[in-house]
């Protein structure tokens, strides 16, 4: 498997290197590999990508913290209150189908260009995804478990943590999962739009400008790097010291 | 969410409307409040019934559904072309597989990239405005298709498939008769993930391909004129799309998806 996927991508990039270097098409537009490789090297190595990617994961982590901030509580209680459901879950399924990018131009102008809006941008794009799964996993808890649970004499604390919260937690990991995913294409558009002097979006963007396409191609293997890493690294070792660990869900792929 | 309907039933339709609206006065009365508060200038936190003004002037004025038709179109410009092309292509990579291998590695470095950061290369490429905005949202909307056919197509039972080469099926009846049904699901699922995923870009995409109609480029270019109004009644009417995708598409698609697994009759 491995040989093949090395033999596919070796094979793509020779057709791709002998694209860029039959002259067809404008040497501008179409970079060399050798050329994207030096590009990202430089970039690295004066410091510039690493200033980039530090502003794009802190806009990330405020947007996606205040999002788990508000949306993990606000989710479990909705699963618990009928009232508080009743009042979240209409505006929820309204605000929803919104793309968070809709909301760029007018954050803008209530905040200005800069950090606040690509942060309440994520937030946005983050929120809908926790709220739903932890509500809907706050309602998945076996009632069997919850009666058993104050049959033995449960306290509303004791409920909580050892059988809401665990009960809740595939739902809840799943949740993040999602709402990384969608902060990070949040994050990227966002700083496109509301452009400051830093972040990976903004130097693909702004690439453009100089027809840089070696610039573009090199951010976007940073960009799908940190993608995975978080997906893969993040999420992958999360689900397995939690619910894998306790025995929440079977290890069904890979 | 269908779980609420057996709670909701032996409660009249009157009381249940009026459940569903209470939120949404609430969040008016409190916007209406804050925006008479003048705390913010009235250009840019307009009162509800400026924004109502607004989307009923450029509604009649007939500017609006310009602007709507203008999206929907691109989207589903886009996602005919992902839908194609992606079943096209999970449908080789299941049966075939040099397909398999050829794609899978490639489908598996870009699909975790996200969608808009292709946008400036493809402006790039093919210029500003309609073709590079509808191959953008085609180009990010076939991930998930491509994924999930290939899924159903790996997913047919093997048994199925020798059953019916032993009962004499040639290649295409194979095809139509085992292989399509038996993936269908899992196409359904793709090609709702496809939408869902071509509509949450299609509005960036448009405020960054600078084309001549559209709802993103509507509120991007309001902004120039601080026209706020403007933009919550381009923002109410992506909602209004939006939430008909879901009922219209998507729910529909699932409940069909639903009764084939025989999940439910």
């Amino acid at each position: 498997m491995v040989r093949r996927t090395v033999v596919t991508l070796l094979a793509a990039a020779a057709l791709y290197e002998a694209a860029a270097r039959s002259g067809i098409f404008p040497a501008v537009l179409v970079p060399t590999l050798p050329k994207v490789a030096r590009t990202l090297v430089n970039l690295v190595q004066d410091g510039t990508m690493l200033w980039h990617v530090s502003y794009t994961l802190a806009r990330v982590m405020c947007g996606f913290a205040l999002a788990i901030v508000v949306g993990l509580p606000l989710g479990i209680l909705m699963g618990r209150i009928r009232a508080l459901e009743n009042f979240v879950m209409p505006l929820a399924s309204a605000l929803m189908p919104i793309p968070s990018l809709a909301w760029v131009p007018v954050f803008i102008l209530w905040f200005g260009l800069g950090d606040i809006v690509t942060a309440l941008i994520v937030f946005y794009a983050a929120m809908f995804p926790m709220l739903l799964n932890a509500w809907t996993g706050v309602r998945a808890v076996n009632p069997i478990w919850l009666r058993a649970a104050g049959a033995m004499g449960a306290g509303e604390g004791a409920l909580f943590r050892k059988v809401i919260i665990p009960g809740t937690l595939p739902f809840i990991i799943t949740g993040l999962r999602q709402a990384f995913q969608r902060s990070w294409i949040a994050v990227i558009g966002a700083e496109m739009l509301a452009a400051s002097d830093w972040g990976l979006g903004w130097v693909i963007f702004d690439a453009k400008e100089f027809l840089n396409a070696d610039v573009m191609m090199a951010s976007l293997i940073v960009i799908g790097g940190i993608g995975y890493a978080f997906e893969r690294l993040v999420f992958g070792s999360l689900e397995r010291i939690t619910v894998l660990r306790w025995g929440m869900v079977q290890a069904a792929k890979s | 969410m269908k779980a609420q309907v057996p709670v909701a039933q032996h409660e009249s339709r009157l009381r249940v409307i009026a459940r569903n609206a209470l939120p949404f006065v609430v969040v008016a009365a409190a916007w209406e409040a804050l925006a008479y508060a003048g705390v913010f200038p009235a250009r840019l936190f307009p009162p509800v019934e400026t924004v109502a003004a607004a989307l009923v002037r450029l509604t009649v004025a007939g500017i609006l559904p310009h602007h709507a038709l203008d999206t929907v179109l691109r989207l589903s410009g886009g996602f005919i072309l992902a839908a194609i092309a992606g079943v096209a292509v999970g449908i080789a990579m299941g049966r075939w597989r040099l397909a398999e291998d050829v794609f899978l590695p490639l489908v598996s470095i870009g699909a975790p990239i996200p969608g808009l950061a292709y946008a400036p290369l493809f402006l790039l490429w093919f210029g500003l405005g309609n073709l590079s905005a509808v191959l953008l949202v085609g180009f990010v909307s076939a991930f998930p298709i491509i994924f999930n056919t290939w899924t159903g197509v790996k997913a047919v039972k093997e048994v199925w498939v020798r059953s019916a080469q032993a009962m004499g099926a040639d290649n295409r009846r194979l095809f139509r008769h085992i292989i399509l049904p038996g993936a269908l699901p899992y196409i359904l699922t793709g090609l709702r993930l496809g939408l869902a995923q071509a509509w949450r870009i299609l509005v960036g995409v448009e405020m960054l391909a600078a084309v001549p109609w559209g709802l993103g480029w509507l509120i991007f270019g309001s902004r120039e004129f601080l026209n706020t109004d403007v933009m919550l009644a381009g923002i109410i009417v992506i909602a209004i799309i939006g939430l008909a995708l879901e009922k219209l598409v998507f729910q529909r698609i699932e409940d069909f998806t639903i009764v084939r697994w025989g999940m439910m009759k």
